[in-house]
């Protein structure tokens, strides 16, 4: 019956409203893709670097032991600092790119109530592990900043997951364990790093973009 | 046994009242220019379903400022909840005995 049809799409557009409006349903999967790759492109940079210069592993070992023998401010003026950051704006703007180009195709604006609310979700605990691990790092406690990363990264991926599409609270909640994992192996905190922002975001963006984009590229 | 039909809200008959209904249903406040967004209406035709909604006491509206510039939220009422409620029940109700 006609009727039904009608009514039933109804049913459908109203659903879907109340998803629109309370969640962020244009993350692409090619957006965690794009930054994992940048994460490990900066993770094998890092590797380099250090194995370039034995002598900054070196004196990076020794400050584990001797958390007084470098200054804040040579770590920030540091390679790896720098290559982090680069890494970071990278993956930031790649992320961004993919997901302004999803948002263009499903015809939902990107900038709107359910974007503002993700954002401040997510980047509370982040900020709040910012100001943590700067702390940590003007204390010479070096060993701790990548799990603390990984922690305070997770922590705002899961808080945020109730504003977007829900399966990312598996890579909040991914990113969480690997952290505490880590603070177990001090240290080896370049592969959890590895491990975590580059093939974890890799994995998770690569079922994303399965679950919900790929029938539609096809289109 | 009485017409499921009759338990459809008149005042909901139209998408754009759904709409705003359903955004208001899961956020505790929205204000126009997002309202409008969602929906993809234009300002005037926006309004005018406003204005019935909150004439049937479903909807309230708040005027307020975010510095100089007038911010207006609307949000839904306990009645308002409350009708549509009944309305998606009559909805599907009614799609159960057609089945």
């Amino acid at each position: 019956m006609n009727d039904s049809e009608k009514l039933s799409s109804e049913l459908r557009d109203i659903k879907q409203m109340m998803e629109r409006s309370s969640r962020f349903i244009s993350l692409s999967g090619l957006s965690g893709i794009s930054a994992g790759i940048c994460a490990l492109i900066g993770a094998w940079l890092s590797a380099d670097v250090i194995e370039r210069n034995k002598s900054a592993v070196h004196h990076l070992k020794r400050t584990i032991e001797n958390a007084d023998s470098i200054l804040y401010g040579d770590f920030i003026h540091s390679r790896l600092f720098q290559i982090a950051v680069v890494t970071f704006i990278a993956a930031l703007v790649s992320a961004f790119l993919f997901t302004y180009r999803r948002s263009k195709k499903t015809n939902v604006p990107i900038w709107g109530i359910t974007a503002r609310r993700l954002i401040i979700n997510v980047i509370v605990p982040m900020i709040t592990g910012g100001f943590f691990l700067l702390a940590l790092i003007k204390n010479g406690v070096y060993g701790f900043v990548a799990p603390g990363c990984l922690i305070f990264y997770g922590l705002g991926v899961l808080n945020a997951s109730k504003y977007t599409l829900p399966e990312t609270r598996y890579l909040g909640y991914g990113e969480i364990l690997l952290g505490i994992i880590n603070l177990f192996f001090i240290g080896q905190g370049l592969y959890f790093w590895a491990t975590g922002f580059g093939l974890l975001h890799i994995f998770y963006g690569a079922f994303m973009w399965w679950k919900y984009e790929m029938n539609n590229e096809r289109n | 046994m009485k017409n499921p039909i009759e338990n459809l809200n008149k005042t909901f008959d139209s998408r754009i009242r759904l709409g705003i209904m359903s955004a208001l249903m899961v956020n505790a406040s929205i204000n126009f220019n997002d309202l409008k967004e969602l929906i993809n209406v234009t300002d005037g035709n926006l309004a005018s379903h406003i204005k019935a909604l909150e004439e049937s006491g479903y909807i309230k509206v708040q005027k307020g400022f975010i510095g100089r510039k007038t911010n207006t939220i609307y949000l839904a009422t306990k009645a308002g909840e409350k009708a549509f409620r009944n309305h998606l029940d009559a909805l599907e109700s009614i799609i159960k005995n057609m089945g």
